[in-house]
């Protein structure tokens, strides 16, 4: 586990100093899980020297966790109860509005390039 | 309470044991309340342990600084979490270089959707500058909308409050509006999930699928990518 670990965090903190050093607008982690995927990709040209469980099994982990992982950012609701008071309708009304437009949008779009380059490939 | 029993909960209340646990056993209690209800798509763990949590908090008249001091060790893994993304898109490199087209397409599309629509209602409905501000990366997991809304001169904690309830929405709605649309495709359908509701909905899209939380991890990440680049010029766009 603590290879693991200490390979995941070490990609991140390289992100993260990259975005420092560079002032790009990117975030760190995203980066971070650039460079663990480069690693991977890597580690099959080089024809697999390593054996990736010893990533893979923490970062398992935390996927099957990730919901729980936003609670505590959740619980600062009791922070901001003022401001959702004061502006409740207009919040509520675009947060569900635009959620649900962006799921429609996003999935209809995702299916309609696939039929068009698919009939492409297949023309 | 007893003077010595005063003293141990002052001594508690203030060590992250405490606020650690405490979440630790809300979402405890969440899950298997959650369970008990069959699952069903409201029952979502994370929202009832936010409430249980958040119940406990107003019970004994606790600050958020001083729960957040022990929850920050829960909260500090949504970074390498992000990371972790990695390896379920390395496992499934050659289904999602297949759909790059589709992802490229569907991503820009679904941003601008998802920020132009949330904006342009609220504005319309009354909400001010800052707020709107706070609102524009509601799609993006917690910690890097947090950091987008500070750079537009919003409020990160309100941002992170925004950016939890879309993902709670997304997920309780993702499933049926899907198979209420016909769509069969998990990758389109786990990608929405991602970009609309960051790691709330690629949970959810791990539970239905291992393909479709594959692909809502890759539009998660991606979207906090573009979304870090669009939020500015979006805000200043429509307002």
């Amino acid at each position: 586990m603590i290879p693991g670990a200490a390979l995941i965090l070490s990609c991140q903190l390289f992100g993260e100093a990259l975005v420092h050093a560079t002032g790009w607008p990117l975030p760190g982690p995203v980066l971070g899980m650039i460079a663990l995927l480069l690693l991977l990709l890597g580690n099959d040209l080089l024809a697999r020297p390593l054996d990736t469980g010893f990533v893979t099994g923490p970062a398992d982990a935390l996927l099957a966790n990730l919901a729980f992982l936003f609670v505590p950012a959740g619980v600062g609701v009791v922070n901001r109860l003022d401001v959702l008071a004061a502006h409740w309708f207009g919040l509520a009304m675009a947060l569900i509005a635009s959620t649900l437009i962006g799921l429609v949008v996003t999935v209809l779009v995702f299916v309609g390039v696939s039929r068009l380059t698919t009939r492409g490939q297949a023309a | 309470m007893t003077d010595a029993d005063f003293s141990l909960w002052v001594y508690l209340s203030r060590t992250p044991l405490l606020w650690l646990t405490v979440t630790l056993l809300a979402y405890l209690a969440a899950d298997r309340i959650s369970a008990a209800l069959g699952r069903h798509p409201l029952a979502n763990p994370m929202l009832i342990a936010v409430v249980i949590a958040a119940g406990v908090l107003f019970a004994t008249g606790t600050p958020y600084r001083t729960y957040f001091e022990g929850a920050q060790f829960v909260h500090f893994l949504i970074g390498p979490a992000t990371v972790a993304l990695a390896v379920p898109l390395y496992r499934n490199r050659r289904t999602v270089l297949r759909a790059i087209l589709p992802m490229g397409a569907a991503l820009l599309a679904g941003s601008l959707a998802a920020m132009g629509s949330a904006l342009l209602i609220a504005d319309a409905l009354g909400v001010p500058g800052p707020v709107l501000a706070s609102l524009a990366p509601k799609s993006v997991t917690a910690g890097i909308a947090m950091g987008i809304a500070e750079g537009l001169g919003g409020d990160p904690a309100l941002a992170a409050v925004l950016v939890i309830l879309t993902g709670a929405i997304g997920a309780v709605t993702v499933t049926p509006l899907m198979n209420g649309m016909g769509m069969r495709d998990m990758r389109a359908r786990g990608f929405a999930a991602g970009l609309a509701a960051h790691g709330l909905g690629t949970a959810r899209a791990f539970h239905v699928d291992p393909v479709a939380g594959t692909f809502a991890g890759i539009a998660m990440a991606l979207n906090a990518l573009l979304s870090a680049i669009l939020a500015p010029v979006v805000l200043r766009a429509l307002l």
